[in-house]
């Protein structure tokens, strides 16, 4: 199923300049692998070579991080809003 | 109360307040910390102390010796909390601050005594960090205590706020508190999951990284290595983002509806722990202590309180409020 997904402004050049992409998948897993599919220059910039997601790199299905949920197995439905922010530091 | 020899020993022991009017559940308390309380406005005077002391006890800082400089990276309360122990210690702070900060941050600082080193905006704290780090190599003369990697930071939280919520709310479920440093939920996360293991820990935070320009790519992403040398992973059981809008509004709230004024973190903050209640099995009772990082003076001028919601929420995307 179709589902919007945010970019960071890191990642727009890799992704056409856009800021929000729609992407089809049931799964975290399925929406990152649509991702770099569609924009292959965003691969090393969101997944690891073995396809585990990046260190740097966290995603949000409605805001709550996945790495906190089920990581890649997170499922998404329709209307859910994933969205992709770099590790930053606070403080 | 009695009489204290020394401002400093008015850190920590800050009051906790039931919030529950602002609970999206009738079975879930909400408990709020009030770190602006600290002398030096926020709960980082804790870790300032901590630091400094262990430093001190590590023979790195040398009370009474002249001419000791410190170098920190801080969007602005690990900052003041320094100064405010620096200064009465005689030390020299100098401290890298995003240029985009709330402007009392900067005051605050200066009034303290602090230098200030701006590093670029573009580059939230990110950017703070790696030019802290730069000239501390620069400057081995220099003293860096290094919050986001220095053990005393969490360990202030262990020994003092974890003790303090347990002494003062044993029956605690959850505990929220923002994520920056990771230092709060590193230190207190673990305290009460050794009282008591079923003590659920959520983290909030900003959606900072969305609008950091100054990422060249996500390689200059950055984990504190607290979080990561102490199992941050393991410890949190939810991460969750607070978006600036959300986090004003329940700020609002905290004032109109509990008479509390708190900093913009601390609506993000209340935010998550409302998301918490709201999250729970029906029926399930919960107490949720969340924390306020400070009070809301240091955001009068970013009108959080006054000005028109949407025109407020654009400025705070464009400052660092963590």
């Amino acid at each position: 199923m179709p589902v919007d997904v945010r970019l960071p402004t890191v990642l727009r050049p890799h992704a056409g300049g856009k800021s929000v992409v729609t992407l089809e998948g049931g799964t975290i897993g399925e929406i990152l692998q649509a991702l770099v599919t569609e924009y292959p220059d965003t691969s090393d910039q969101v997944l690891n070579a073995d396809g585990t997601l990046h260190r740097f790199v966290n995603v949000y299905v409605n805001d709550d991080d996945v790495r906190y949920l089920s990581a890649l197995e997170t499922p998404v439905k329709a209307g859910d809003e994933v969205s992709i922010l770099p590790a930053v530091a606070g403080g | 109360m009695g009489v204290h020899r020394s401002v400093l020993d008015l850190i920590g022991n800050t009051p906790m307040v039931d919030i529950s009017q602002l609970s999206p559940n009738p079975n879930a308390r909400i408990i709020i910390k009030l770190e602006g309380q600290n002398p030096g406005g926020s709960v980082k005077d804790r870790v300032a102390l901590s630091l400094v002391e262990q430093a001190e006890r590590d023979g790195v800082l040398k009370p009474g010796q002249p001419d000791q400089v410190l170098i920190e990276p801080s969007s602005g309360n690990t900052g003041i909390g320094l100064a405010l122990v620096c200064g009465l210690r005689g030390y020299h702070l100098k401290v890298v601050l995003p240029e985009n900060v709330s402007p009392e941050r900067r005051q605050l600082l200066e009034v303290f005594g602090a230098e200030i080193i701006e590093s670029p905006g573009a580059e939230a704290s990110n950017g703070a960090v790696r030019m802290a780090q730069r000239l501390a190599a620069e400057h081995p003369e220099w003293r860096f205590l290094y919050q986001y990697g220095n053990a005393a930071n969490p360990r202030a939280h262990y020994e003092h706020t974890g003790p303090e919520i347990w002494r003062d709310c044993p029956e605690v479920t959850h505990f929220v508190a923002g994520l920056g440093t990771s230092g709060t939920l590193l230190g207190v996360g673990r305290f009460l999951k050794e009282q008591n293991p079923s003590v659920q820990v959520w983290a909030i935070e900003p959606p900072a990284g969305e609008r950091v320009d100054g990422l060249r790519n996500l390689d200059d992403g950055y984990i504190p290595p607290i979080f990561e040398e102490l199992g941050g992973a393991d410890l949190l059981d939810r991460k969750t983002v607070v978006r600036p809008r959300e986090s004003i509004e329940w700020t609002r709230r905290l004032k109109s509806e509990a008479g509390l004024f708190v900093g913009i973190s601390s609506g993000a903050a209340v935010a998550g722990a409302a998301k918490c209640a709201a999250s729970l099995p029906e029926g399930q009772e919960a107490v949720i202590v969340v924390v306020s990082a400070d009070g809301g003076w240091k955001y009068l001028s970013t009108g959080a309180w006054t000005d028109d919601l949407d025109v407020v929420t654009q400025r705070a995307e464009e400052t660092i409020y963590f």
